[in-house]
């Protein structure tokens, strides 16, 4: 994931786990949604234990970035065409 | 010619913060080209100078690739493995290994190491061999460990 530099985002979590990620993301966003680890999201593979939890919020995504040294963080970023794809594929 | 011949492997590594990690990964390099067995490790920019700067003439260590790199490459089908061992000490190890559980094809193995061991192996929730010590500085508590799973 090492193009995620090349968008601007806002920390909104760090040195969390993956889980506590995840249990952020659906305790504070309504719309939610569980993708594969390895989904393409801002042209960066994401890193997780499935299912991996993403957010959203009016026009911006909410995401987990893990480092190997560091953890996890949850990022925020403006993202519509994202959205509209993951809206897209909820069954 | 065994039935391991002629395939491959990856250790993807994790942070360095913990010794007994460099050692480890080099040492199964050797076992798994005993076995006919190709290694290739993946790891961050600090992971890769540590096993490059032990094994300079490259007996033991092959190809040695960028761990997002070897992600990408994975996660678009571009590349694939036999074997995977995942060096796992802290959460985003988990991490490494559940999406490798979800994007390759490989034998997955978690090597699990480190004060947090047993807390480590908890929360790992996906298909995965675990092989799992409190291992910090010594490594033979994993080597012996992993000797016993090595295919």
């Amino acid at each position: 994931m090492s193009c995620i530099d090349q968008i601007e985002y806002e920390i909104i979590l760090s040195g969390a786990s993956f889980r506590e990620g995840a249990e952020y993301i659906r305790k504070h966003f309504g719309e939610h949604y569980e993708v594969d680890p390895g989904y393409r999201l801002f042209d960066a593979h994401l890193i997780g234990v499935p299912p991996v939890v993403l957010g959203v919020d009016a026009e911006d995504v909410i995401f987990p970035y893990t480092k190997p040294c560091r953890g996890t963080f949850l990022l925020r970023a403006r993202g519509p065409e994202e959205i509209a794809r993951l809206r897209a594929r909820k069954k | 010619m065994t039935e391991t011949d002629g395939k491959s492997a990856l250790l993807l590594l994790g942070c360095p913060q913990v010794p007994v990690q460099t050692s480890v990964a080099i040492h199964l390099c050797e076992q798994l080209r005993q076995r006919g067995i190709e290694p290739v490790i993946a790891g961050t920019g600090s992971a890769r100078r540590l096993i490059e700067v032990a094994d300079p003439r490259r007996h033991y260590i092959g190809e040695v690739i960028d761990l997002d790199d070897c992600i990408d490459e994975i996660a678009e089908k571009k590349r694939d493995f036999d074997y995977a061992f995942v060096f796992i000490h802290n959460d985003g190890g988990v991490s490494y290994a559940g999406t490798l559980s979800a994007i390759s094809g490989a034998r997955l193995f978690g090597i699990v190491y480190g004060e947090h061991a047993d807390e480590t192996v908890a929360s790992i929730t996906f298909p995965c061999e675990v092989v799992a010590t409190k291992a910090t500085h010594n490594p033979m508590p994993v080597v012996v460990k992993l000797g016993k799973v090595l295919p």
